[in-house]
């Protein structure tokens, strides 16, 4: 009996380190964008005037990339310490719809482990668990937190290294590099759309998505522009999906 | 080594309000099992939102509508899609994007 627990936990032990280490492989192909990224948070901060151990403890703290470009760029303008914080909390409002979006797969958790899953998510991590969820029909947390830790270190590192190598780089966009971002949002919106068997009602929603997303910068700033986009869009998917 | 005290506040501050929507919605809605509606609806955000980020991404220049005939991102996004409808490889996507904008910036 005893032998028998132990062969089981040893199983399980080892089916939740593969999971784990499956999650640091779905990682791997975006962290050409966190590492260009955040070389380019970190010298930007860093030519902002914040010191090596204030950008590692931003990254460390804060682990978000428009945040942080935000922070180094509004303390170059002199703005106030509420003024920053106020603009921060709305340019990561969105983080409610990624958050919402992933709790039904992990119902079984309980408050704190949904806290740890919740603590390191990011549009690109978002992206790359919900496409695993349309593959598999589950999330496993041991497989969210390989994916999660891996792109936090890498944020890290990356953004540590752009404040020390930034006395050398005076222009970090001329390395090309830029349209890693880009490229890893196309690809996890394609590949989650090909995922579902919706591909019309997506089409859609994804148009609609890009043009109010840009459309409203006219009005409003482009972060709370991403949160409308995405809720006028989302609802639109939802009530042709119940007419049909 | 130094951390000058109203940075750390602002530190504090700024990953105070970013935790908050990060995990209160994964706290709270696990709890419960959604009604129909909001599930389906929650099934539509991740599409609208990296949607929205495309977009944005592309077609804005420093938070303005860029033009398009001048858009690199915006040629370079149509061979980065076309990958990867293709391959339905993220990194063969990142890796076309990155190579397209490498080599359309050299011409344009």
């Amino acid at each position: 009996m005893r032998i028998e627990n132990v062969q089981l936990d040893t199983f399980v032990s080892q089916k939740n380190e593969d999971s784990f280490i499956n999650g640091v492989k779905a990682c791997v192909p975006t962290l050409l964008a966190y590492l260009s990224i955040g070389f380019a948070c970190g010298v930007v901060q860093k030519t902002a005037g914040l010191s090596v151990f204030e950008i590692a403890l931003l990254s460390l703290i804060l682990y978000a990339g428009s945040a942080q470009f935000i922070v180094a760029a509004m303390l170059v303008t002199q703005s106030t310490s509420m003024a920053i914080i106020m603009t921060i909390f709305f340019i990561n409002l969105r983080h409610l719809l990624l958050s919402a979006a992933l709790s039904p797969y992990f119902r079984q958790l309980s408050p704190f482990k949904n806290m740890l899953v919740g603590a390191l998510l990011t549009d690109e991590t978002f992206g790359v668990a919900m496409n695993e969820a349309a593959k598999k029909k589950n999330i496993n947390e041991k497989w969210m937190h390989g994916l999660n830790i891996t792109a936090y270190l890498n944020w890290v590192v990356a953004n540590i290294a752009g404040a020390l190598l930034a006395q050398w780089i005076s222009n970090p966009e001329k390395f090309g590099l830029e349209f890693a971002l880009p490229a890893v949002f196309i690809g996890l919106l394609i590949i989650s759309i090909l995922e579902r068997s919706k591909i019309k009602l997506d089409v859609i929603v994804t148009i609609i998505a890009i043009v109010i997303a840009v459309g409203s910068t006219l009005m409003l700033s482009s972060s709370l522009s991403i949160i409308v986009g995405t809720i006028i869009a989302a609802t639109i998917g939802m009530v042709v999906e119940k007419w049909k | 080594m130094e951390v000058r005290w109203e940075v750390f506040l602002i530190i504090i501050g700024a990953a105070f309000v970013t935790f908050v929507p990060r995990v209160v919605p994964l706290m709270i809605l696990s709890r419960f099992e959604l009604p129909e509606g909001i599930m389906r609806w929650l099934s539509f955000v991740p599409v609208a939102i990296m949607a929205a980020l495309v977009g944005q991404e592309i077609l804005l220049h420093d938070g303005k509508i860029s033009s398009i005939r001048s858009n690199v991102e915006l040629l370079a996004a149509l061979p980065t899609f076309l990958i990867a409808i293709k391959t339905r490889s993220l990194l063969a996507t990142v890796l076309a994007g990155v190579i397209s904008f490498m080599i359309l910036r050299l011409f344009m």
